[in-house]
């Protein structure tokens, strides 16, 4: 089963913000989506889940196995921290999602399944650090067993050792059969687990390379600004 | 009890201590400037028949001879040993004026503040899951309206509509006047109730309204309610779910804060409906110069108000957990 996008455009009432995305995603595999500030990234996860702004309009065509996606079928892990009910303990935010989703909540098994103990259920989002936080998202998304899980910038804020935990708990969903949109800044993170990459700038598709690509100056892109993105995140490594 | 709970409580009632006594000297020194002459009050029409000499018996009978701090530390002492001294007007002991007068005043009180919390916070929630339609500008408007509404005008309103106009329910007292108290039947306690509570919870109900209504806005526009909805939550779903937690807390917490206004708006209501409560006792007191019941109900106020800002602040950190932290 593959999940496609096809020409995907968003506008607003000031301009075009997204022109031209295609992508496809099979059961099992882990995409990556990468591009500056400003892209349109976020926008690709709240068009995947039918969550656009009010004022946004849409072209284009998001299909799974040919048919339009229906509601519930793609869920997102955003990239807001505040994205979590202040009010609400964890394990009944985990809860409110399978609920929404038609499934039985299995608290304790969503937690121990992003790495996190079942006694977190009880915590308070402002209790959490960053890198919990990020994990209970991902639990939120996870626990509505959709077969298509998007996490957006699901890495953001956390230290090294953190953000490599939570990519590999994101390559083990894709391997446990569902598919997966990691959107990300770090690209040489997502070189790491994804089979493909797709860079994006300024709304627009720049070119979609295998992850495996991504190494050395990266000569084996098409695109220079597609370079550019991947050395400007080497040099740093070079200097540490 | 938790933590916080024991905190906040404890502070509390620290403030208390020194606010109890700042708040008697206040009371007794504005009663002491109040313009009425106690015992032309206590005269009234009769200023014919008495004289300068029994003028000054009276006064002497109720220590108005001597100088204020003298009376103020007479009862302040007379305070210590649980006297609140007697009432001029009832001629009777403060405190047993406020005991037979206060559960009359509470029922209505306490039957408005819930009845105008649950209507209060249901009107909200429904104007801010339909934001921008019309049971939401149908809503609005109503509070708009009640909130411009003063208490006095809406009960004479109430009165001229229900009462005189339609004769359907009684315009005054907590009985059918004339009737002894062992003939009075629950039936006619609650007709009698039915239009000083519906005043009382009138004025109360449009500021709930309008905060409840704001709060589910504020959430729905969060990132959290946006997370929900991207997964299939509906806008009435989210306002009677997580979004209860979200408006109906700062509703709660707002409204117990403002129990003082309902306590004052009760007065009003009590004079207007003849209700047999602390309200009517104040403003007999008031009219009367009656210094000892103004300083006994001055001071049941003050806890009654103390006691519903405690309840404001353990309601906001039972809704809001974050809180809880700086209690």
């Amino acid at each position: 089963m593959t999940l496609t996008i096809t020409d995907l455009a968003v506008r607003f009432p000031t301009g075009p913000v997204l022109e031209g995305i295609s992508l496809t995603l099979a059961r099992g595999e882990l995409v990556g989506l990468t591009g500056t500030s400003g892209a349109g990234k976020s926008l690709i996860a709240e068009a995947l889940v039918g969550a656009l702004p009010p004022d946004a309009i849409r072209s284009g065509r998001i299909e799974i196995a040919g048919q339009p996606v229906a509601a519930r079928t793609v869920a997102l892990a955003p990239q807001g921290l505040d994205a979590l009910d202040p009010l609400a303990p964890v394990g009944r935010q985990i809860k409110r999602f399978a609920r929404l989703a038609g499934v039985a909540a299995d608290v304790p098994a969503a937690l121990v399944g992003v790495g996190l103990p079942p006694d977190t259920a009880d915590l308070y989002p402002h209790e959490l650090s960053g890198g919990m936080a990020r994990r209970v998202l991902l639990a939120t998304a996870l626990a509505t067993g959709a077969d298509w899980i998007v996490a957006d910038e699901p890495t953001v804020g956390l230290d090294p050792e953190a953000a490599g935990r939570v990519l590999s708990l994101l390559a083990g969903v894709a391997r446990a059969g569902r598919g997966v949109i990691v959107i990300s800044h770090d690209l040489i993170g997502l070189a790491k687990i994804a089979s493909r990459i797709v860079i994006l700038r300024a709304g627009k598709h720049i070119e979609t390379a295998p992850a495996s690509a991504f190494t050395g100056a990266g000569a084996t892109l098409r695109d220079g600004f597609s370079r550019a993105l991947w050395t400007a995140q080497l040099a740093p490594e070079a200097q540490c | 009890m938790t933590a916080w709970l024991a905190r906040l409580v404890a502070g509390r009632l620290i403030r208390l201590a020194w606010l109890l006594p700042l708040a008697a000297v206040g009371l007794f020194a504005l009663i002491s400037l109040a313009p009425i002459d106690p015992v032309q009050a206590y005269v009234g029409g009769r200023t014919s028949q008495i004289g300068p000499e029994q003028r000054d018996a009276i006064a002497s009978a109720w220590g108005l001879d001597r100088p204020a701090s003298e009376r103020f530390a007479s009862w302040l002492g007379d305070l210590a040993g649980g006297d609140l001294g007697q009432s001029i007007t009832f001629n009777a002991p403060v405190l047993q004026v406020i005991a037979a007068r206060l559960p009359a005043s509470m029922a209505l009180v306490g039957l408005a503040f819930a009845l105008s919390f649950l209507l209060g916070t249901l009107l909200g929630l429904v104007a801010g899951a339909t934001r921008g339609r019309w049971p939401d500008r149908v809503i609005r408007t109503l509070a708009v309206v009640l909130a411009a509404s003063p208490g006095f005008w809406v009960a004479i309103l109430l009165v001229a509509v229900f009462a005189v106009t339609l004769g359907w329910l009684p315009a005054c007292c907590a009985a059918p006047p004339g009737q002894l108290a062992s003939e009075v039947t629950p039936a006619d306690r609650w007709r009698h109730m039915v239009l000083p509570v519906a005043t009382l919870s009138v004025v109360g109900i449009a500021p709930l309204v309008l905060h409840t209504r704001q709060s589910l806005i504020a959430f729905l526009d969060s990132p959290a309610a946006r997370h929900l909805s991207a997964h299939g939550a509906t806008p009435l779903r989210l306002a009677f779910g997580p979004g209860l937690r979200h408006a109906a807390g700062v509703a709660l917490t707002l409204h117990l804060a403002g129990a003082g206004e309902l306590f004052g708006g009760s007065v009003l209501a009590e004079a207007v409906f003849a209700w047999p409560g602390l309200g009517q006792a104040t403003v007999r007191a008031a009219t009367g110069a009656d210094a000892p019941l103004l300083m006994g109900i001055g001071l049941a106020t003050l806890l009654f108000v103390f006691a519903g800002n405690l309840l404001a602040d353990i309601a906001a950190r039972l809704a809001d957990p974050r809180l809880r932290r700086i209690a």
